[in-house]
């Protein structure tokens, strides 16, 4: 390698503006968002590689017992799927909306959608914790607490699985539709919450002033978290409510 | 624009710029998070070895030698998970990789330094949940967590199982970083056809990291709900399916054998091309085998369950991708015996690593087209053979890779020299004892000894006794090469910038290198193996100020 001509470069790279928010191992603000960007796409690679496991459970435990699928989604509330896509796909419009007032470096607008978008996730989780509760109630539970509403009569824990013969006329057999949901929807209600964090952070950061027309990185990347938790759903939503 | 203050900081020896314990755990500095890694390794490796010499004396006769059979179950287990999850994975990538991937880049650090330190104590926390299980109570289902044994034994799972839940975002996130870093860091003129073979190789380890380890998180998160709520995905008694269990482990962990052998051979790539001082021969089929080992990784997971009662078809088709492995890993063996030849080969402790590596890899991916072979695997299935199959790879190779690359980088990362005789006898040690512990396990194992047991038939014993006394002299190897390194700390003479003689990049960096690796962004105008290309210059092995003139 040639010391002669780096010195030249060395030059360069030292010559244009530094900002402060410019970390010191990169060259120019386009290096550092592009590295951001395509740091958040892998980690996106893998968390679908993660939703990837149950959806292959999904598949297998489906294409054993298509009928008993069948009967058992019934129990779920298309409605509230239905209203919570809307929800899901209005907070992704709301988030490209505050990158877009970010990249014009309108402060406030940027503000007020990521505000819409926080109250759409809250939106959703309160519908989620609706059909929850339904589930609980009436004992719609994975594995061997299938039938005991609320985790009830010791189902958790040791012991030899009891399970009673039907559960509002579903066959025993239907626990694992509600294991597989609960999981899916589970493991994504956690994403929900930490889009939540990622989002009030960025939120906090731009009332602060940290962001301007040349610096939104943060905005870009969380807006990009949220559209996969967006898009995560979006899969969920038939392949749970509107079986068959 | 920086002020003068930070411009003197970033040329300062990255080991004295800052002091005291604070300046270490809350350094963004890629090579003191690559240095906390390498301190993290080396006391899980000897925690994971300490077991393994207690498992090995305890096979030495046949009946109870020193613990009960329990305690032998728990011991195996905690042999295998720390050494896979806790010592092997971060072993050259998170450890060696961290320090040597940006320097070889000419880049100042990687691209996400926060990340990076974040992961580091993503490890630490996992370490803390896998001693937790192990005071309290231990783990006695083997380190693969198989169904329905792990759902139903009373042992302490599941602290376990997020352990390895754990580790596993660690993992995760250092690939991303260093896929990141080698996408957008790289210095003027690094086109990919320049990168470092070792740079390939960590980017073909990161893609496997990102793609296959989310999927055992969720099959250990599985796992764990199924302890806890009784899930049943993977009980057969509530109409899940424990084979599927083993499907979901084995997508990552066959994938994760490579996470472990690809950067020993990014390493040995290094190691050979350094100390035969010529061109590597065949840099675009190494470079691409390392992206092919990582591709048909995926491809081949179900070979580990030919008895598991997978369908006969299935079998074949695995079977038959298995072989495909043979390919890329031949393309490198290859390349690598061709780049010796008329080579000026320096017979330096990491080179002879770099050969044992060469002999114990042939010797362990050989045996692997055996078990690829369903004939023969059902006859060795669980033997063994299996335990010195992996073992052969694992630790004949990637470990000698690791031991020969830390003693190749030693001078950049500590700034000063090893006692080379001393490390010649180490590596004598771990030769000799390596292949005394596990050749003979091969004979064990094709001749019918089940692999895990804790107690055997007395024919096998002699073969057992020697095994043991094999792991003894293995034993003392690395006490000595321990010793090598302690006794370079305290004092070994002062390291040049290239002790010896490499045309590689990083090289160009000083000893230790300075906080932002280069004093200026150094620009790259050749390959890293183009020794007709160097100047007398570059490839000068001694102090900066006795360096010969310009011609």
């Amino acid at each position: 390698m040639s010391t002669a001509s780096s010195t030249e470069h060395a030059a360069a790279s030292h010559g244009h503006e530094h900002p402060k928010w410019l970390a010191h191992h990169f060259d120019s603000p386009a290096q550092q968002f592009d590295t951001a960007k395509l740091g958040m796409w892998i980690f996106i690679c893998t968390e679908i590689l993660m939703f990837g496991g149950l959806f292959v459970a999904y598949a297998i435990f489906r294409g054993q017992e298509p009928q008993m699928f069948h009967q058992a989604h019934e129990h779920l509330n298309w409605r509230l799927g239905a209203v919570n896509t809307i929800v899901l796909l209005f907070s992704s419009l709301t988030a490209a909306l505050s990158v877009r007032q970010s990249q014009v470096g309108d402060r406030k607008g940027t503000s007020r959608y990521l505000v819409l978008t926080l109250l759409c996730a809250f939106g959703f989780l309160c519908i989620k914790y609706l059909e929850y509760t339904a589930k609980l109630d009436h004992g719609l539970l994975p594995g061997r607490c299938f039938g005991h509403p609320w985790f009830g009569d010791h189902c958790v824990g040791g012991g030899a699985a009891v399970l009673p013969a039907a559960v509002h006329g579903l066959s025993t057999r239907a626990h694992m539709f509600f294991a597989i949901y609960f999981m899916m929807t589970g493991l994504h209600g956690v994403h929900v919450l930490v889009g939540i964090g990622v989002l009030s952070w960025v939120l906090m950061r731009n009332m602060r002033g940290d962001f301007s027309k040349g610096y939104f990185t943060a905005v870009e990347i969380g807006a990009l978290y949220w559209h996969l938790v967006d898009l995560v759903w979006i899969y969920l939503f038939p392949l749970l409510y509107l079986v068959g | 624009m920086s002020t003068h203050g930070e411009e003197d900081l970033l040329n300062t020896n990255y080991l004295k710029a800052g002091t005291g314990v604070k300046s270490w755990l809350l350094t963004l500095d890629h090579k003191r998070i690559g240095v906390m890694y390498l301190v993290s390794i080396i006391l899980a490796f000897f925690l994971g070895g300490v077991f393994a010499l207690l498992l090995r004396l305890e096979l030495l006769a046949p009946g109870r030698t020193i613990m009960t059979a329990a305690q032998y179950n728990r011991a195996f287990t905690l042999h295998g998970a720390i050494m896979v999850f806790l010592f092997i994975i971060p072993s050259i990538p998170a450890a060696l990789g961290n320090f040597i991937i940006p320097v070889m880049l000419g880049a100042k650090d990687v691209a996400f330094p926060k990340l990076n330190l974040l992961s580091f104590y993503i490890y630490v926390v996992g370490t803390i949940f896998a001693l937790f299980s192990i005071i309290s109570g231990a783990v006695d289902t083997g380190w693969t967590f198989y169904t329905p044994y792990s759902t139903s034994s009373n042992s302490s799972v599941v602290s376990m199982t997020m352990a390895a839940f754990i580790l596993g975002f660690s993992s995760i996130l250092t690939g991303l970083n260093f896929m990141v870093t080698v996408h957008k860091l790289r210095a003027p003129g690094l086109h990919w056809r320049r990168l470092p073979l070792f740079i390939w190789g960590m980017y073909a380890t990161s893609i496997i990291q990102v793609l296959a380890t989310p999927v055992l998180a969720i099959t250990l998160f599985l796992l764990a709900m199924e302890r806890v709520f009784g899930l049943g995905i993977f009980d057969a008694s509530l109409g899940g399916d424990p084979v599927l269990f083993q499907h979901f482990f084995w997508f990552y962990s066959h994938p994760a054998v490579y996470i472990m052998i690809v950067p020993g051979m990014a390493v040995v790539s290094e190691l050979i091309a350094t100390f035969s001082r010529r061109a590597i021969f065949g840099y675009f089929a190494i470079a691409m085998s390392s992206l092919g080992l990582a591709l048909v990784g995926f491809l081949v997971w179900a070979h580990h369950m030919f008895t598991a009662g997978i369908s006969e078809f299935a079998a074949m088709l695995f079977s038959a991708l298995t072989f495909l492995v043979a390919i890329p890993s031949g393309v490198k063996v290859f390349n690598w015996t061709a780049t010796l030849y008329k080579g000026s080969i320096w017979l330096t402790t990491p080179m002879l690593y770099a050969i044992a590596f060469l002999i114990q890899f042939t010797i362990g991916g050989l045996t692997g087209l055996f078990l690829g072979t369903l004939a023969t695997d059902i006859h060795l299935h669980d033997t063994y053979f299996v335990v010195a199959h992996f073992h052969y790879v694992m630790m004949g190779s990637t470990v000698m890779a690791f031991l020969g690359g830390l003693l190749y980088w030693w001078p950049k990362i500590a700034g000063k020299m090893y006692d080379e005789t001393l490390a010649k006898v180490s590596f004598a040690f771990v030769f000799v004892g390596f292949n005394a512990t596990f050749l003979v396990q091969f004979i064990m194992g094709s001749r019918g000894m089940p692999r895990r047991y804790y107690d055997y038939l007395p024919e096998f014993r002699p073969y057992h006794a020697f095994s043991t006394v094999g792991s003894w002299i293995l034993g003392v190897g690395f006490i000595v090469y321990a010793y090598v390194l302690i006794k370079s700390l305290r004092s070994g003479p002062k390291a040049p910038p290239n002790p010896w003689g490499s045309a590689g990049f990083e090289w160009a960096s000083e000893s230790p290198p300075v906080l932002a690796n280069f004093r200026e962004v150094p620009t790259i105008t050749r390959g890293p193996y183009d020794y007709h290309l160097t100047t007398d210059e570059e490839l000068f092995d001694g102090f900066p100020e006795d360096a010969p003139k310009k011609a």
